[in-house]
């Protein structure tokens, strides 16, 4: 509801905006869709011509593809497991009374402020380090052989240093979504005589379903995209390599732009794929 | 209308609560503690918690050998250079989409949503060739541009759910008082806004600050920022673990504190105002 | 200077017609009132004036002089909104001084009118405070104190009066009243409640679905109504509606006969009915009539109180001139 007047200048005033993002879209993504076709290789010659669908073939084909496909989906899975359960449960208990709430609060969401690269360095190092690392402490005190972390467990590892990173994200996002919970409704059901556990699976549960779908594809995406954790710990060794670092490798360690690209395009596509059903949550969320 | 809990009960979830917080805060007040030892004390077996001799000297080591207030100054105009420039271009149209909504304002909105999905590693070859052949390669400015676009998405929305909240009818009673569009954004909207466009603009420091793919993939020297900074200390400087935590919190703690403050809007702007 | 017309004003969204083609003149200095039920297009109608909304055809002169075209801050025109819509990061006073800083006016005229405009309506003691820190009825005023201070050519009120408590409305009411008075600057005041229309307007517009059912006094519409919907819409309690043979007896489809129109005896009459609800409020009393054939309820208003209740047995005769007729159109006949 406005006049012809405030339309026209509302579309100018949208028009930076969309039109960076347009450009920031389209031209990389044509440039990868381009260069997915070509058989690009800037230290070997450089462009060597039209490729066809080969270097789809080849990075699907290649004996590194279907092992980063699968740590990639233990990794996203590992991480989403570890979040959604402990975040209910924490989001649940920070919910309750207690003393220092705020404080408790606070730390419990200060891991998701620290840089990527800080938390992978300060966990490989000083909690993972085989002889010094306060793990291996524990494990001596304890009387067992201190683990080489980032070898011996190396997904778990990075599970684990993700996990701690994206944990806080989901408890803040789950805490918010139980605070908007009205009181009355469980009272309502207490009266009916619900017991704690039905109140928890009837009531509190299927009201954090919306919250649980949007940080699990939130967090989907940020995590398929993780990048730091890995090249600051083990550089994609050790089973490590998810596949972004595939095609990180592909393009810039070994320069292979063709390939790489070919990736980038499974990449894009695994993220839409994604992406669509998070989309379609928000946009039911605009309608009211 | 909540019941009175028994303090038992309370007493029970308070000691759980803050174990458990304590746990997950443990790396950071480890990191933390371990920047004030000597890197004997920092290795020392079993390691000491918190009496040992507090000293700063891993600070001036840090200081002295790595140009760290390079880095720091490349992370603060890297971060709130993109996020000043976000604001700027977001203003406007989160203005226009929150005003005067029209049958594509929720396309529009979803469309820039999923620019944000888009893998980076998907688009890192033709952004790194684009730098090199702009001659941007390892260059503030440039960084300052492509993490606005990363960012500009969560910006355009953050605003947009703050301004919907802002009832139309102010806006509609400053045009009939004769304000311009220019007036009703700068001496009305705004203002009323402001609490909105801090939140906006912390969160997106902070996310900035933090980002480490293209900030580790396109600088080298001239225009790498804190995250380059941590990374170089991956071998073999990483073995020196209290220059590692000084360094470490060094990187941390503006940011930290930052975090702290804005832990609300991180709700809202993370899940595009799905979740309030 | 305040004459306000509409010539063949028409409103859609889309496809959705909201206002069909349409005529109205508002003379300068009168107090006009917009009345209708909820959605029937009158606060469409006072924002097409206003300039929030674009006319999809037809043309809105103000002083003889096309404004179709114009912003909204070009028309001279002054509007309080129902949420009042001050600018709550602004003190009163800068909420007040807001229009005529935005018109660049000098600092010593702006003081002037703040300071005259802040006497009349009793915001002297408030100037540094802002909306938050207001009563409802304060911050009505301070929105009536920046509409004032522009000497607009016409005021537009839009549901000015609807979030304030029913105390406070009789007050604002007065108040407004008064003002136009003093002012004798044409107003444009848009409700749903008759009575307001009935207490304040020199003039009363009835809208339904967009379309003018009738112009008028507020006495002519009380009346005279031009329609079944204009006679039960105008009036509280709302003027019984009676179809069926009784109607027929008059040669109309539907006779209408106001409540305190109908002379009751509990012996002899025209209608015979047993009291439903009976709602005694002192002054008046309220029966609600079962039983009369073609109307159900009959609703009767009787001055003072009388001794009747639920289950009593009544009669009811309507005052033969005082019973409006009306055809299978629902159009009045005379």
């Amino acid at each position: 509801m406005a006049t012809q007047h405030s339309r026209s200048a509302a579309r100018i005033m949208m028009a930076p905006a969309v039109f960076l993002l347009l450009v920031w879209m389209l031209v990389p993504l044509c440039m990868t869709l381009w260069f997915s076709f070509r058989n690009y290789l800037p230290l070997r010659g450089g462009d060597l011509g039209f490729a066809g669908f080969n270097n789809f073939t080849r990075f699907v084909s290649s004996s590194a593809f279907w092992p980063s496909v699968l740590t990639t989906l233990i990794i996203v899975g590992g991480v989403l497991l570890i979040s959604i359960v402990f975040g209910v449960l924490l989001a649940i208990l920070l919910d309750k009374p207690m003393w220092g709430q705020g404080i408790v609060r606070i730390l419990v969401i200060a891991p998701f402020f620290v840089m990527p690269t800080v938390s992978a360095l300060v966990w490989k190092n000083m909690f993972m380090d085989p002889v010094n690392g306060v793990l291996a402490h524990l494990w001596r005190f304890f009387g067992a052989d201190p683990l080489v972390w980032l070898q011996d467990a190396s997904v778990f590892s990075i599970i684990l240093i993700v996990s701690w990173q994206w944990l806080p994200f989901a408890t803040l996002i789950l805490l918010t979504a139980i605070q908007s919970l009205d009181s009355e409704q469980l009272e309502a059901a207490e009266i009916d005589g619900a017991t704690p556990l039905a109140r928890f699976f009837f009531i509190s549960l299927p009201h954090l379903s919306r919250a649980i779908t949007i940080v699990v594809l939130i967090q989907t995406i940020f995590v398929l995209a993780v990048f730091a954790e890995i090249f600051v710990t083990t550089g994609g060794a050790f089973g490590t390599r998810t596949l972004t670092y595939l095609i990180y490798q592909r393009v810039l360690e070994s320069q292979n732009i063709g390939l790489g690209s070919a990736g980038g395009v499974y990449a894009i596509i695994l993220a839409n794929i994604v992406a669509i059903f998070l989309m379609r949550i928000v946009g039911k969320n605009l309608d009211n | 209308m909540a019941r009175a809990v028994t303090s038992q009960r309370k007493a029970l979830n308070t000691v759980v609560a803050w174990s458990i917080g304590l746990l997950i805060f443990f790396p950071i007040l480890w990191t933390i503690l371990t920047s004030f030892k000597s890197e004997a004390e920092a290795i020392a077996n079993p390691p000491v918690f918190m009496f040992f001799d507090w000293t700063l000297e891993n600070y001036s080591v840090v200081l002295e050998r790595s140009n760290y207030m390079r880095f720091l100054t490349n992370s603060v105009i890297i971060a709130g250079g993109s996020t000043l420039l976000g604001v700027l271009i977001a203003v406007p149209a989160a203005w226009s989409m929150a005003f005067v909504p029209s049958r594509r304002t929720k396309d529009i909105l979803l469309w820039m949503l999923s620019t944000k999905m888009l893998p980076a590693v998907g688009v890192l070859y033709p952004i790194y060739l684009l730098c090199i052949r702009l001659g941007v390669l390892d260059n503030r400015a440039a960084l300052v541009v492509i993490l606005m676009l990363i960012n500009l998405p969560i910006i355009v929305w953050m605003l947009y759910t703050y301004f919907r909240e802002i009832p139309g009818e102010i806006l509609e009673a400053a045009r009939m008082d004769g304000a311009t569009l220019k007036d009703e954004i700068l001496y009305v909207l705004t203002p009323m806004a402001i609490p909105g466009i801090a939140s906006t603009l912390l969160l997106n420091f902070i996310l900035a600050w933090n980002e480490a793919f293209w900030t580790l993939n396109l600088t080298s020297v001239d225009a790498a920022p804190l995250t380059a900074f941590i990374a170089s200390y991956s071998s073999p400087e990483g073995l020196f673990f209290a220059k590692l935590s000084a360094a470490s919190t060094m990187a941390i703690a503006p940011i930290l504190i930052l975090g702290w403050f804005s832990q609300k809007q991180l709700v809202r702007g993370l899940t595009f105002g799905a979740v309030k | 200077m305040g004459r306000i017309q509409l010539k063949q004003v028409k409103k859609a969204f889309g496809d959705v017609v909201v206002i069909p083609p349409l005529d109205l003149e508002i003379v300068d200095g009168e107090f006009v009132v917009f009345v209708g039920p909820s959605g029937c297009g009158k606060s469409t109608l006072l924002r097409l004036i206003a300039g929030l909304e674009d006319t999809t055809s037809g043309v809105i002169e103000i002083d003889g002089e096309d404004a179709t075209a114009l912003p909204p801050a070009k028309r001279r025109l002054a509007m309080v909104f129902q949420s009042y819509a001050l600018y709550p990061h602004m003190t009163v006073r800068k909420n007040i001084a807001f229009p005529l800083r935005m018109a660049k006016m000098d600092q010593a005229e702006q003081d002037r009118r703040i300071e005259a405009a802040a006497k009349a309506l009793n915001l002297t003691d408030y100037l540094h405070r802002r909306p938050g820190q207001l009563s409802g009825g304060q911050r009505q005023r301070v929105a009536i104190g920046r509409a004032i201070v522009r000497e607009p050519a016409a005021f537009l009120f839009d549901e000015p009066l609807s979030n304030l408590d029913a105390a406070l409305r009789v007050g604002m009411r007065m108040e407004i009243s008064e003002l136009h008075k003093k002012l004798k600057t044409t107003m444009v005041y848009v409700t749903h409640d008759q009575v307001e229309a009935m207490t304040m307007a020199d003039k009363i517009v009835v809208l339904q679905a967009g379309v003018i059912e009738q112009v008028g006094s507020p006495l002519d519409l009380y009346h005279t109504p031009r329609n079944k919907f204009v006679a039960g819409f105008i009036g509280s309690p709302r003027m019984n509606l009676v179809e069926g043979t009784e109607a027929a007896k008059h040669n109309a489809t539907t006779i209408g006969v106001r409540p305190e129109h109908i002379d009751i005896s509990t012996t002899e009459g025209l209608w015979q009915g047993t009291v439903g609800v009976a709602e005694h409020l002192g002054s008046d009393t309220f029966l609600h009539v079962h039983g009369v054939p073609g109307c159900d309820p009959v609703t009767v208003r009787i001055a003072g109180d009388v001794a009747l209740n639920h289950g009593d047995t009544v009669h009811l005769t309507p005052r033969a001139d005082q019973i409006h007729k009306f055809d299978a159109q629902g159009l009045r006949i005379s």
